[in-house]
């Protein structure tokens, strides 16, 4: 028989990985179907769903105080399913500036913002985000005013963390919808802010 | 009855991280051991993660505190407004008045 | 220096934070995965918690640390705990590290075809 496809070894991890998850399905610990689901459910999992509790709390004063009381119950609110999670809310204002980091290892809020970014798990972001905040942000582009607090979050125990950011001047009267497509996740560990798009909308909408 | 589950401070209490360095998992950073901050919030009570990390159940549920500390008060030679902060949750046995 | 364990990075210096993203793999994704259903996240039964998980990366040399990918550390720390809990033994995974290894029939995890030998 002829090669038909493309042959890579595995590294070491690999390997272990597939042995790993053999062992575990030969024992009855789990099914592959339980692990393509559960890979299926973090795939449905990102960014959107932190924003989308932004944008409401943009709108909704109500919301905005409950979501500060109480981060995993706000979720929970707009039917985001959050096992787990103990999850603090932390407001940006003209005052404060908030930054989110695990400096232990890699402590985020997951269930709501996805999978962390490989920065965010790296030695530079960890070591110096603590120490030299406003240098590390702007490595991100976002300067923040000498007068402004920077108040860093290190998650490292039970809690996890959410940056409320401010609401972007220029979006009086956008929808709930827009409003939350200016908040990415970078906006929701605290190292950029919301921005408005530079072009505007294409002609169609 | 108070319970080893009731929590000792109350936010706005200066507290001091106990300047220790054990073996086993710790989840208080390094960097922070022997600073004084002042309590921010009351988290809650967890099992113990020192415990956990050892296949022992934790318990009982030890309170959780966030402590707000002065960046200038942590870091010799800190650049940066005097008003910076940093918050870091620190469970009760490792704080002291 | 063993007072400060190597994962324990906060306030040490270190170079500009490095921004470039990419997607991750499915066996990566994986590791993932499987770490949620064996906390008992998922519909799995809780065979451990992620504190034993931390506790074996933070026991991984320091050197080894540094140099294995995030989901490289994930990996060997959740054999370890499945080894430790008893879920797993030494000599099973022995017996099926080399039997994959050994496949002539295997699917590359990366390219994710079926590869045939003679």
């Amino acid at each position: 028989m002829k090669e038909t496809g493309r042959y890579e070894p595995y590294s070491y991890f690999q390997l272990m990985e597939v042995s790993l998850r053999e062992l575990l399905v030969e024992k009855g610990v789990m099914t592959e179907d339980a692990i393509a689901a559960a890979m299926a459910a973090m795939r449905a999992r990102g960014p959107e769903r932190g924003a989308a509790m932004v944008a409401r709390a943009w709108l909704d004063p109500v919301y905005k105080s409950r979501m500060l009381a109480n981060g995993s119950r706000a979720a929970g609110e707009l039917g985001f399913e959050v096992p787990g999670l103990n999850l603090i809310v932390v407001e940006n204002t003209p005052q404060a500036h908030n930054v989110i980091v695990c400096t232990l290892c890699s402590c985020y809020p997951r269930m709501l913002l996805g999978i962390p970014p490989e920065w965010y798990k790296s030695r530079p972001y960890r070591s110096r985000v603590v120490r030299e905040p406003r240098k590390v942000l702007a490595e991100f582009g976002t300067r923040v005013a000498a007068k402004v607090q920077i108040r860093v979050h290190d998650s490292n125990a039970d809690m996890r963390y959410m940056v409320l950011p401010m609401r972007p001047a220029g979006t009086n009267g956008w929808s709930e919808e827009r409003l939350a497509a200016t908040v990415t996740r970078d906006c929701l560990i605290g190292v950029a802010v919301p921005k408005l798009p530079k072009f505007p909308k294409s002609r169609k909408s | 009855m108070k319970s080893d589950s009731d929590p000792i401070f109350r936010p706005g209490d200066r507290v001091r991280v106990r300047n220790a360095a054990p073996l086993g998992h710790v989840r208080t950073p390094f960097y922070i051991r022997g600073h004084a901050g002042v309590v921010e919030r009351v988290c809650g009570a967890f099992p113990n993660p020192e415990e956990l990390a050892q296949q022992r159940d934790g318990l009982p549920a030890q309170p959780l505190y966030r402590v707000r500390f002065r960046q200038k008060d942590v870091w010799p030679g800190y650049r940066g407004s005097a008003e910076d902060v940093i918050e870091v949750e620190i469970y009760q046995h490792w704080l002291e008045v | 220096m063993i007072e400060r364990s190597h994962h324990d990075m906060g306030g040490l210096e270190a170079g500009k934070v490095k921004r470039r993203e990419h997607a991750y793999d499915d066996w990566q994704l994986r590791i993932d995965a499987m770490m949620m259903l064996l906390n008992g996240i998922g519909g799995g039964r809780k065979r451990m918690t992620v504190d034993e998980l931390r506790k074996n990366i933070e026991s991984l040399p320091p050197a080894d640390y540094d140099k294995m990918g995030y989901y490289d550390r994930w990996v060997i720390s959740l054999t370890q705990t499945m080894i430790q809990r008893g879920v797993i033994t030494t000599d099973e995974l022995a017996r099926k590290l080399a039997e994959v290894e050994n496949r002539k029939w295997g699917q590359s995890q990366i390219s994710g075809q079926i590869t045939q030998g003679d």
